[in-house]
């Protein structure tokens, strides 16, 4: 039966390239649709000559709210959080289950993509070295979104009959709201957020992330794949298939054990590199701070900078997104704030480390050389500024850009499977249906430049924080008492460190 | 001085010697047994999303399997010798969660069966009763 889907997959997908002019049409048909909704959901007002995308200022009021409601979570529980992670205060009397490490590590892989390397080269070309001040602001401030969509994500998730679990914000609405005697707007909330994931999975965490792998195995195969985008683009949809179809977890496994190191990998050079240009480090921090306050050079000078900055950190970490909530709902701990805790690390490790080197890496490169990259953007300049110093390092960061993005649409497709699942049902025959449509679109990210499609997805995927975060604002005070309380029995040592 | 023994079997030949073993000596010296199969966990390995959802599923099935066909099966046979035993299915790392379970019951010693892997993958992963052998705050007897 597998092997029939399979086949009339791949025919239909062999097909699509014959129809001359298929992507323009759709590209005709929904770009109406897409500026329509992009132009409502990036709604941007004028700030001292610079656009700001109400939605990023709608995500960073919300970090900084929760960072004062929380009482500064993200620096107080950071300790925490990494005793959490080594497992101080797991019970070794009941092991087996997901641990803190895995669901962290789960979620970081969905969040570490492309735009960790590439993403921020566009940041400071647009927004110059001071963005990337205000880039690890947000970082810091996201975390106590994070801390809070995370606890909400455990503590309200559904168990399902055959024993697995589903959580997210889909969840913690429609059960919170209940709580609160709100039960018809919970609902809708929830509602609304699983048609904002699904459609988002296709797109921002399939289509692009596909899209961005060809390009880049396109570059180091010195634009030998020109035209060949059909083609990798089903072999890897069939390694996604054989994943989240085929049911065959070792490709995913070892993928997921590649990604931490590749991105351990990464930094590590990326420190290298940054050494090697040690002469030019005090003047490339001094234009981060330089430019954060007087963004010189910017076009809206300090408020550009910082907008370019937030907006990059809200993108990259997806705090206020949700998304992660849903990777983290699978442990089972009696303490969701737990959770919480651990959830705070990952706007930490993906923009205040990650997102920090690569700027490093180019603004030190700058310093040295203002035109080493030349009219490179994205991944490319963040490869050239590498290759300034260590020659065969564009190719192992292509494989591991091309790993990003794979391990990125693992975690994605679970994350629209489990917004399908809120809308249909758990039936297998609906998962399946979803999981095809999945595929289809990963091979369709390849073989065609469907720039409207993706810009309603990402218009999508950023409109599912409003109620995401509308949702947090009403539930935020369940998330304080349980913090407040497990504060008091960790204080009490109620809850007991255990030394391994 | 605690007469019990930590017998840990694996469900390969090398555990059923380690049983018959441990079933001689227990006769000869009326000792309780505390018979423990360790399922191989680490919590730091990587999983995808989805198997983080059905963890909890696959945990409960690992440890039902691993009674119904390894552990209860050895249990009878020490039962039907008229030999006291207790029964431990756990998940971790084998050596580790061993010594965690020998010191919680303060056993007199551990028994175990040897794996014979040999060459790269035991200089790689090194073995579990080489690890013990190593750590184990009891003496450890590894039957060949």
């Amino acid at each position: 039966m597998i092997r029939f889907i399979w086949a009339v997959l791949a025919m239909t997908l062999l097909a699509l390239p014959a129809h001359a002019g298929f992507d323009e049409t759709i590209n005709a048909a929904t770009a109406p649709i897409a500026s329509a909704i992009g132009a409502f959901v990036f709604f941007k007002i004028q700030v001292f000559g610079a656009q700001l995308p109400l939605v990023v200022l709608w995500l960073v009021i919300g970090a900084v709210f929760f960072t004062f409601y929380m009482g500064f979570v993200n620096v107080r529980g950071f300790k925490h959080a990494i005793q959490l992670v080594r497992g101080d205060y797991a019970d070794p009397d009941s092991p087996g289950e997901v641990s803190h490490f895995q669901a962290l590590a789960t979620a970081v892989s969905g969040t570490v993509g492309i735009g960790n390397i590439g993403g921020v080269a566009v940041a400071v070309t647009i927004g110059g070295a001071g963005a990337t001040f205000w880039l690890i602001v947000a970082g810091f401030l996201g975390m106590s979104t994070k801390f809070v969509e995370c606890t909400l994500g455990v503590k309200y998730r559904q168990e399902n009959p055959d024993g697995s679990v589903s959580g997210g914000p889909m969840y913690y609405m429609k059960k919170g709201f209940e709580e609160r005697g709100m039960s018809g707007f919970g609902k809708f909330m929830g509602t609304f957020y699983a048609i904002g994931i699904f459609v988002g999975a296709l797109g921002i965490g399939n289509m692009f992330q596909s899209n961005q792998a060809y390009v880049q195995l396109n570059t180091v195969a010195g634009g030998a794949l020109d035209g060949m985008g059909w083609l990798v683009g089903l072999i890897l949809a069939a390694v996604v298939f054989a994943v989240i179809i085929g049911g065959i977890k070792s490709i995913a496994r070892v993928t997921e054990k590649i990604v931490p190191f590749m991105a351990v990998f990464y930094c590590f050079f990326a420190i290298v590199v940054i050494l090697m240009n040690f002469t030019s480090i005090p003047a490339a921090i001094g234009n981060i701070f330089a430019g954060a306050f007087t963004g010189a050079g910017v076009q809206g000078g300090a408020i550009g900078a910082l907008i370019i900055g937030f907006q990059r950190a809200v993108f990259s970490n997806e705090a206020g997104i949700g998304s992660a909530s849903i990777a983290h709902a699978a442990v089972r701990t009696p303490e969701p704030v737990t959770e919480g805790y651990v959830s705070l690390l990952e706007p930490f490790i993906d923009t205040i480390v990650i997102c920090t080197i690569t700027a490093l890496v180019i603004g030190t490169s700058q310093v040295a050389d203002p035109n080493f990259a030349g009219d490179a953007t994205g991944v490319a300049m963040t490869s050239a500024a590498f290759e300034r110093q260590i020659g065969w390092f564009p190719l192992p960061l292509a494989f591991g850009a091309l790993l990003f993005a794979f391990s990125t649409m693992i975690s994605w497709s679970y994350y629209g499977l489990k917004g399908w699942t809120y809308l249909f049902g758990e039936g297998q025959m609906g998962q399946t249906i979803y999981k095809l449509m999945f595929c289809a679109f990963v091979a369709l990210g390849c073989m065609v430049q469907l720039g409207p499609i993706l810009d309603i997805s990402d218009a999508l995927v950023f409109l599912i924080c409003v109620p995401n975060i509308l949702g947090l604002y009403f539930l935020a005070p369940i998330v304080k008492r349980e913090m407040t309380n497990y504060l008091a029995r960790l204080d009490s040592g109620e809850i007991k460190k255990y030394t391994h | 001085m605690s007469n019990s023994v930590l017998l840990a079997i694996d469900g390969s030949p090398g555990g059923e010697r380690a049983l018959s073993y441990a079933m001689e000596r227990a006769k000869l010296g009326g000792a309780k047994l505390i018979v423990a199969y360790v399922i191989e966990w680490s919590q730091y390995s990587f999983n995808t999303p989805e198997e983080n959802a059905e963890r909890h599923k696959r945990r409960e099935q690992e440890i039902s399997r691993a009674t119904d066909t390894i552990v209860q099966p050895a249990a009878d046979k020490l039962n039907a010798a008229g030999i006291d035993c207790e029964t431990i299915v756990t998940h971790g790392p084998p050596a580790e969660t061993i010594i965690r379970l020998a010191e919680k019951h303060g056993v007199a010693q551990i028994v175990i069966g040897r794996r014979g892997q040999s060459g790269i993958k035991a200089l790689l992963f090194g073995s579990v009763a080489g690890n013990l052998i190593q750590t184990s705050p009891v003496p450890v007897v590894v039957v060949p």
